[in-house]
């Protein structure tokens, strides 16, 4: 089945929501305005990033982070040009140049780096290939989703958007079941812990931004990334009322009629759409 | 002669007129009119006020089924037409992701009006560019006791299954389970 689109309709946001939730592996490709960036993901957690066809080798990401000096970058470019990156990422450690810690936490800025580039693109076909790996010889990492998708969503400023994904204040949160998913392990902001803290299907939306003194576009921006990551859903408030009169919400067959007439009334109807 | 009815709801180009069209055993009466936007222009005309089907359940029960319009400026006419449902089914187009936002706009607003049961049909499934229904689930971000059905509006048992899918529903939430 595919999976491919326009970022004018489907942001990178629920894009990699998406990824996360389902736990996909393989590449997804962003036709850019230069060049195409691609980005492989195994088992929902982001491994591996390039722009173009060509990417930025090892000791490129490595110079680029300040843990390389010039001279040692071009000391190694011209004696460790053959190399894959985990063959060079080896002799780097090795050679007591850099440790492990150093070119993890700077492939993983890199990588960052480019998804984050991704947030700004509002316009561009994409498409997920499952099962594809990332080139070989790459040294790849492993970088959760769900810190990403906050970040980016902070950066969400289109109001009429926001509008649309969380149309009413009237509803409330909920926590969502997803074994494995721990929010304590996520970089939330203040103003984002105090709306958690509220999260409970008796309070609607609109009670947690004023208890937290949000405004609407406020509440409407946290609660949009705790949707994206997941970890929330969007449910009618406990005991609250129908925005519909009881005349015009409950069919008037409920009203008139007792449990078991209804049930026989919708065996019928069963009946019938069977026989069609 | 008791009168029961369901609402199919979408948005636009989903499928709703076709799928009310497979089971009405009268000519769906439509009130389509051509389209004027040149962005919408997907098709040559869309449902301005609704779709109206019927199944006649027996001599004394009649099944209506109302398509809501799915173009955003007449969502005035929803509120009206989820007046009274049994329940409700949104359609969405599996092959149009750009549509999926506002499947789900479309679907948090019914479940304001009215807290009766329904079930997601992911229509086109037939289509080579259909995504996958695990991928939509997330999409939409339904949750798993959501029922999100495989659909071609174009096939009748496709369109029988989705209408039983959803009675099934009514019927588990008379018994006070989830729809």
């Amino acid at each position: 089945m595919a999976l491919k689109g326009n970022l004018r309709d489907f942001t990178i946001t629920q894009l990699l929501n998406l990824i996360n939730l389902a736990q996909k592996t393989g590449v997804l490709t962003v036709d850019g305005p230069v060049d195409p960036v691609y980005v492989f993901f195994r088992e929902g957690k982001l491994a591996y990033a390039q722009v173009g066809r060509n990417s930025n080798g090892l000791v490129t990401i490595l110079h680029k982070a300040n843990k390389l000096t010039a001279h040692q970058y071009k000391v190694i470019k011209e004696r460790g040009g053959h190399l894959s990156d985990k063959e060079l990422g080896l002799l780097l450690i090795n050679a007591n140049y850099i440790t492990q810690q150093e070119i993890i936490s700077s492939l993983q800025a890199h990588f960052v780096g480019i998804v984050n580039q991704l947030f700004s693109w509002v316009e561009g076909i994409f498409k997920f290939d499952s099962d594809v790996k990332p080139p070989q010889g790459k040294i790849v990492v492993r970088v959760g989703l769900e810190n990403l998708i906050i970040d980016g969503t902070r950066r969400l400023h289109e109001w009429e958007q926001l509008q649309d994904e969380i149309p009413s204040l009237d509803m409330a949160l909920k926590f969502t079941d997803r074994p494995g998913a721990n929010i304590r392990d996520i970089n939330l902001s203040v103003e984002e812990w105090r709306v958690v803290s509220y999260i409970n299907p008796k309070n609607s939306i609109r009670q947690i931004a004023r208890a937290n003194k949000l405004n609407e576009m406020e509440i409407r921006r946290i609660v949009y990334g705790l949707l994206q990551a997941g970890f929330v859903q969007i449910v009618r408030p406990d005991g609250a009322a129908p925005r519909v009169s009881q005349r015009t919400q409950i069919p008037a067959t409920r009203t008139t009629v007792d449990q078991e007439e209804q049930k026989s009334l919708i065996f019928r109807i069963i009946d019938r759409i069977r026989a069609l | 002669m008791q009168t029961v009815k369901m609402v199919v709801t979408g948005p636009f180009n989903a499928g709703k007129t076709e799928f009310i069209r497979s089971v009405s055993e009268i000519d769906v009466v439509s009130t389509e009119r051509k389209i004027s936007a040149e962005t919408e222009r997907i098709k040559d005309t869309t449902t301005v006020a609704m779709d109206f089907g019927r199944i006649t359940v027996d001599n004394d029960l009649v099944l209506y089924l109302f398509g809501t319009p799915g173009q955003k400026r007449f969502d005035f006419m929803w509120e009206i037409l989820s007046e009274g449902m049994l329940g409700f089914i949104v359609m969405v187009d599996s092959t149009r992701p750009e549509t999926f936002r506002e499947a789900r706009s479309i679907l948090e607003t019914f479940r304001a009006y009215a807290p009766t049961p329904y079930v997601v049909a992911a229509n086109k499934q037939d289509c080579q560019d259909a995504w996958a229904i695990e991928d939509m689930r997330i999409a939409l971000r339904l949750d798993s006791h959501v029922k999100l059905l495989n659909c071609v509006a174009l096939e009748k048992e496709s369109v029988k299954n989705v209408l039983l899918e959803l009675l099934y529903s009514i019927l588990d939430e008379m018994d006070g389970g989830k729809s």
